[in-house]
């Protein structure tokens, strides 16, 4: 997929169509039946601003927990975001309510990914499609309505008998295509797809990344990818973003981040998705990195990645929080020795794996942050 | 003589009221010491079943399985339950896919890794666990003697699998069979599971059956690769002839699918067309013609038998030729 605009032209002339601004999503851990005490947060986003273009794709990658699906909802408000703003063009979707916010939802639909769970078993692949287009007025007569039905169906590529069927009469590949086109329904602008493709087979798979490549072209849609498989995300994305642990640590063009990643998690990452190739795989160096993800309820100071990090320094790294910067144009980094790193200065040491734990807050923890939902709400 | 000779495995489900269904079909291959044998394929190929079955995991009732799997000369599907159950976990081990569900959430880690010890091993008390606890260590579970007395659910799912790993990996068995033991895990943690399995590969001996859809891990770890298709294995080749060349017009379409990290960016992916639902029965033809870019008459009138073809074997009528596959494998 291509963007309208070249590399070198990134001024202000580019659309911006979806604008994130220091976007916060904690969830409160209960403790208690009847006090119902909050003991604590889970940070699940963490302050994260990005911009995305309109006509592009955008992919979010990251290891589970990483917050990457929590984003996209708060994004979409099907989350409430806990501080921080999300401007759909020059509306601010976080302070939006009822009937505006309900309207704003037709330019914005979901795909997600497990599609057999995200459809109405009783409900008809037609009552399916035509559901949002009745919730925003768009069925206007019987005959525009059905006409519409088919040209979506074609373009997803079902055949027509599909729509008195129901969800369970498809296979998985052709379950994700209702899922599609029911977000196709209302004219959305933005498609927010979160894993489309990662309960589906190989083969099947590739059918449905080239008709969201083929979507994209004819209806002009703008996609946020969220997944975890970064061969996917490189293939369709034309910019990528990183995120580990609530934060984004890395965002660039598919092609900067894959030739030159600068973050060192990015790097590890890269180094270690299996490649389909035995002499790639027999030369390949891996960085393996030690450890599991630490807790987003308990998240390391500093750098979060400091913990699991080959690269780490003595100082700043876990002390200091990194701002994700501009590198160079175009590619955004948080980390404070990434110029050391790239230019060799900085060696990889190895780093001990440390106890991660799984359920990682305790009632006796000391509580950081604010003692009460209501109190970061305000 | 190879460690593992599995010949014309066939396991037939039949429910009542029900068309009998055949998930593998006529299955044969070898596993020596040492070597690691990868069984590729999409859901519903037969690979899970192929290895429940050499494992007698399947339930008697309502299951037919046919042909032999023999180990170091003894028929493993003839064996009493008492007698199989002796040997797994001694000289066969396994590592499932999903180890919250395979792991028992009630029993403490320590006790579960030491009950091998204690069943096959008659080891005991204190010196069994520090053999847990050594164990634990050798798969790179951090801080072990403190594991031991904690329970599955506050473990993260890398070290769950990697207690599942001990628990197989407890009696040295001479064979380990891994049904897609990283496809639940994130890559990084993958990573760190697949050099492990490697790293014990090489260390001890041990074969090792590998179960996977992701022809990325076959790529680093398996010598010799079997794609199974509808229940059949299509195609058997070293890694480096399946890689470079596949010659199965199904194996051939997989690694056209796969967008690949290292592909230069633009490239469309050339998917295969259809879904598994499409196949016919072995029976009159190839079960995958219906999807084949090569299909032609012959393909929907006889089936292909599993033929020598070059160092591997095949089983098509029409496959890939060798001069496009190279080109396409090198791009």
């Amino acid at each position: 997929m291509t963007t309208a605009e070249s590399a070198g032209t990134q001024e202000s002339t580019v659309d911006t169509l979806v604008s994130i601004q220091d976007l916060k999503v904690h969830f409160p851990i209960k403790r208690g039946v009847v006090l119902d005490r909050t003991v604590g947060y889970v940070y699940a986003v963490d302050g994260v601003t990005l911009e995305v273009k309109r006509g592009e794709t955008y992919g979010l990658v990251g290891e589970s927990g990483c917050g990457k699906t929590t984003l996209g909802r708060g994004l979409l408000r099907l989350v409430e975001p806990t501080s921080g703003h999300a401007w759909f063009e020059d509306v601010d979707l976080a302070t939006l309510k009822g009937e505006r916010l309900r309207k704003m939802r037709r330019r914005m639909q979901m795909v997600f990914q497990d599609p057999l769970s995200s459809l109405d078993p009783r409900q008809s692949v037609e009552s399916i499609l035509v559901e949002g287009m009745r919730a925003h007025d768009l069925d206007k007569s019987k005959e525009s309505t059905r006409r519409r039905l088919l040209e979506l169906l074609d373009a997803v590529g079902l055949p027509s008998t599909s729509l008195r069927k129901y969800p369970h009469e498809f296979s998985g590949g052709q379950r994700q295509r209702i899922g599609i086109a029911r977000a196709l329904t209302v004219e959305p602008d933005l498609i927010v797809a979160d894993e489309p493709v990662s309960a589906l087979d190989v083969s099947v798979q590739a059918q449905v990344i080239n008709l969201l490549e083929d979507l994209q072209n004819e209806f002009g849609l703008t996609y946020l990818v969220i997944a975890h498989d970064l061969a996917v995300v490189r293939h369709i994305s034309d910019r990528v973003g990183v995120m580990y642990l609530g934060g984004l640590v890395e965002e660039a063009t598919s092609d900067a981040l894959y030739a030159e990643p600068l973050h060192p998690y990015t790097r590890a990452l890269l180094s270690a998705v299996p490649v389909p190739d035995p002499e790639v795989e027999d030369a390949r160096e891996r960085i393996l990195l030690a450890g599991d993800l630490p807790s987003p309820a308990n998240p390391p100071t500093g750098c979060r990645f400091h913990t699991r990090c080959p690269w780490k320094q003595e100082e700043l790294c876990d002390t200091d929080r990194p701002e994700l910067r501009e590198f160079r144009p175009g590619h955004r980094v948080a980390c404070h020795y990434a110029e050391d790193i790239l230019a060799g200065r900085i060696q990889p040491h190895e780093v001990r794996a440390e106890l991660v734990e799984e359920h990682g807050i305790s009632p006796d923890m000391p509580l950081v942050g604010p003692a009460s939902v209501t109190e970061v709400l305000e | 003589m190879a460690l593992l000779e599995v010949r014309d495995l066939s396991v037939v489900f039949q429910r009542k009221g029900e068309k009998p269904f055949t998930a593998v079909d006529g299955v044969s291959f070898d596993v020596d010491p040492g070597q690691t044998v990868g069984l590729v394929g999409e859901s519903g190929c037969g690979k899970s079943v192929t290895s429940l079955a050499i494992m007698g995991l399947l339930p008697r009732r309502g299951n037919r399985v046919g042909g032999t799997a023999t180990f170091e000369g003894t028929n493993l599907l003839s064996l009493s339950d008492n007698q199989m159950r002796e040997r797994r976990g001694r000289d066969l081990g396994m590592v499932f896919q999903d180890p919250l569900s395979s792991l028992n959430p009630v029993i403490s880690i320590g006790l579960q890794v030491t009950e091998v010890l204690q069943r096959h091993r008659g080891m005991k008390g204190d010196a069994a666990k520090r053999k847990a606890a050594e164990l634990l260590d050798k798969v790179g579970i951090p801080d072990p003697t403190r594991r031991l007395s904690e329970y599955p659910h506050q473990l993260s799912g890398g070290m769950r699998q990697r207690a599942l790993i001990a628990i197989a990996l407890a009696c040295a068995p001479r064979l380990l069979i891994a049904d897609e033991p990283t496809t639940a895990l994130d890559v990084t943690i993958q990573a760190q599971i697949l050099s492990l399995l490697k790293e014990l590969v090489t260390d001890t001996g041990t074969a090792l059956v590998m179960i996977t859809h992701d022809l990325g891990v076959v790529a680093g770890l398996c010598d010799e690769v079997n794609v199974l298709y509808g229940g059949k294995i299509v195609e058997r080749a070293e890694r480096h002839a399946l890689f470079n060349h596949a010659r199965h017009p199904y194996t051939h379409g997989l690694l056209g699918s796969i967008p690949r990290l290292d592909a230069p960016k633009g490239e469309k992916l050339v998917p295969i067309k259809g879904s598994v639902s499409d196949n016919i029965p072995w029976d009159n033809g190839c079960a995958f013609a219906p999807r084949c870019p090569n299909a032609i008459d012959d393909c929907r009138q006889t089936m292909p038998v599993l033929e020598t073809d070059g160092p591997g074997q095949l089983r098509c009528h029409n496959p890939v030729e060798l001069a496009d596959a190279v080109r396409e494998g090198a791009r």
